[in-house]
């Protein structure tokens, strides 16, 4: 972590209190950022740190009324001075982010704003779109991704869309697909292994009770809840280290939204999750911080409370009340 | 808990109304042009049916009348007579081997052309170049590609695929060479069914796969091609169609010949190598048209080979709908 600290501060050097209009946003959210960053490895003795955890620790105590904090966070993946283009049009601009496991990342902000080209593009997933480009650095461990093989990198950060999408197969069928290493097809290579490793992946998805009775039956025949866990558990069998959300329950009811909620919730211990969402109560609900963005630039990012009821920034305050309103 | 607070009875079901269904709207009020050209899409429409039915019927009733068990297990014979001329045994297997032949190339071919185009497709020139042959090949008369095959087969180092005299001149007519040119003419068919499945299955099957760091290939192998498994079968029943209907290659590259002749002794080999005749070469050699001249047997070949061609094409709209309407369907759940 020492080494990758050194890069952090490193494009300017602001005063981190001022908030006026006329700094370029990325620089200062940094500098916003880095204050669990630093205090990350103490909480574990608890958290009464020095002068920057102050902000955070206060902010994580008024959090742990709806939800216990987590003692181990850290940095997972960084997107740093980060545009991405589609054809001649940039719909990220000049981005700098942290993603960190042990805490929920949520990207808010309007249509076309450039949140879900962002997450794509933390698993290369932008690549498959034709005419994408890319300039600035996203690493992942302090890796740069684009030295990495692509699939492996997508094994390591999956994701989920918006739209539930089972393959045409049996439950177990989907989620054994994604088991590295593993052929998907048919009950006759069906071990004694994969079937652990797939019914854990269900379990941490919260769907084993519900379809444990029958994995063979069709993907397909699940509701649409139920497929996007399905999707989720898919998504937890290839064993990431971050998982993507893209709008994970904009199809979905407000019952299957809360399952899957609590889902994000509990996971986030064991992988940094990245969610995009219009649905700014589910941001407050699920995140530890919040990134908004706005036409392809990052305009604030905070730890949930301060993004939502102290924004720095008008546009944010703006965005956050008008939707409210 | 919402529901509980409903006042009771807010909800209670009175008699329903009754149920009103618009009129189709009459043509009276149509311009006299539209009214014109709607009828004459009836007639053809109708006419259409008229003659599909009375091929049936007609084939049915001279084939039906024609037809004896013992067709199907006695091989041909030549003679003067209809009552001595023997059954359809031998063109009947020829027509399964052929078939065979053509759709064991055709379709494994056929599906990997299709995947390639549809999800690789790079270089794009070689893309198109590829596209347009098969689309040249669809549309080349089947008896061009048979004399094609001829010249071909008929070199010296094919002659292991048919007969090699010994002047070391090579006949060229075998089942092997039949069924080769044969899975030309499967071969679009396929590739076009496998292809349109594929563009019917959504982008976002394959992102599922691909954010979950499957290659392409894995993809296509384990994801895409599975799912489209009707759309394929209907495909190769399209082929298998195709191929148990043509004449032209079976009279130039199968010899048309009365019996199937196996060449040497090995025995499968031997059939596979040697000349022979299918039901559509039967049915022509029984026709006032041939040599045979057994009309009665003609319509009966020709009545089996009907009823061949419409099972399989029930076939394909069974596959075809389970494409639409079976586990595989994209467009109702969600």
């Amino acid at each position: 972590m020492n080494d990758l600290d050194p890069r952090i501060p490193e494009p300017q050097v602001p005063e981190p209190g001022t908030t006026r209009e006329s700094a370029p946003p990325p620089v200062r959210r940094i500098v916003v950022e880095r204050q669990p960053h630093v205090a990350a490895p103490t909480p574990r003795g608890n958290g009464a740190a020095d002068g920057p955890a102050l902000l955070s620790g206060a902010a994580t105590a008024r959090r742990s009324v709806a939800r216990r904090p987590l003692a181990q966070v850290r940095e997972r993946m960084r997107a740093e001075a980060l545009w991405l283009a589609y054809g001649q049009n940039w719909v990220v601009r000049n981005v700098s982010l942290p993603v960190r496991q042990g805490e929920v990342l949520a990207l808010i902000g309007a249509s076309g704003s450039g949140k879900t080209t962002l997450l794509r593009s933390l698993n290369r997933l932008t690549e498959i779109t034709a005419g994408a480009a890319r300039s600035g650095q996203i690493t992942l461990d302090g890796r740069e991704i684009y030295d990495m093989e692509v699939n492996e990198l997508r094994r390591r950060v999956s994701m989920v869309f918006q739209q539930p999408n089972p393959f045409p197969m049996s439950i177990f069928d989907n989620v054994a697909y994604a088991i590295a290493e593993q052929r998907s097809r048919g009950r006759r290579r069906r071990t004694a292994e994969l079937e652990l490793a797939v019914e854990d992946a269900l379990r941490r998805a919260g769907l084993y009770d519900e379809v444990a009775g029958d994995l063979e039956r069709p993907a397909l025949k699940l509701s649409g809840g139920q497929q996007q866990r399905l999707c989720i558990a898919r998504a937890l069998a290839a064993g990431p280290e971050v998982l993507l959300l893209d709008e994970p329950c904009s199809a979905l009811d407000p019952i299957s939204t809360a399952t899957i909620e609590e889902l994000i919730i509990g996971l986030r211990e064991s992988v940094a999750i990245v969610i995009v969402t219009h649905n700014l109560q589910q941001a407050q609900r699920v995140a530890d911080h919040v990134a908004f963005m706005h036409l392809g630039e990052l305009i604030e990012y905070g730890p949930a409370e301060q993004v939502f009821d102290h924004p720095r920034q008008p546009r944010t305050r703006d965005y956050i009340s008008g939707a409210f309103g | 808990m919402a529901t509980a607070e409903l006042p009771s009875g807010a909800n209670a079901p009175g008699a329903p109304p009754a149920i009103v269904r618009p009129r189709h709207d009459s043509t009276a009020a149509w311009p006299l042009i539209d009214r014109l050209g709607y009828w004459l899409c009836w007639v053809t429409g109708i006419g259409l049916c008229v003659i599909a039915a009375a091929i049936v019927l007609f084939m049915l009733v001279e084939g039906i009348s024609a037809l004896r068990l013992n067709l199907f297990v006695e091989s041909p014979a030549a003679s003067l007579h209809q009552s001595q001329s023997g059954g359809f045994l031998d063109p009947l297997i020829g027509t399964f081997i052929v078939t065979t032949i053509g759709i064991l190339i055709a379709a494994p071919a056929g599906v990997a052309i299709a995947a390639w185009l549809s999800e690789y497709g790079r270089p794009s020139w070689l893309a198109r170049a590829v596209e347009s042959s098969i689309e040249m090949i669809a549309g080349v008369p089947s008896i061009v590609l048979a004399i094609f095959g001829l010249i071909i087969f008929s070199r010296s180092i094919f002659g292991f695929l048919s007969q090699q005299a010994s002047d070391g001149s090579v006949t060229g007519e075998s089942f092997l060479v039949a069924g080769i040119v044969m899975s030309l003419l499967a071969l679009p068919l396929v590739v076009g069914a496998t292809r349109e499945a594929l563009a019917q299955l959504p982008g976002r099957l394959r992102e599922a796969s691909y954010a979950l760091g499957k290659t392409r290939a894995t993809t296509i192998r384990s994801v895409l091609l599975p799912a489209i498994r009707p759309g394929i079968a209907s495909g190769v029943v399209l082929g298998i169609g195709r191929i148990v209907g043509d004449t032209a290659i079976i009279v130039i590259l199968l010899g048309a010949t009365l019996k199937n002749e196996p060449v040497g002794n090995v025995p499968l080999l031997g059939t596979l190598r040697g000349t022979g005749s299918t039901l559509t070469s039967y049915v022509y050699n029984n026709s006032p048209a041939g040599e045979g001249n057994a009309p009665q047997k003609a319509y009966a070949a020709a009545f089996v080979l009907l009823m061949i061609v419409l099972a399989l094409n029930a076939l394909v709209t069974r596959l075809s709908r389970g494409l639409s309407l079976g586990t595989t369907d994209w467009t109702a759940k969600l």
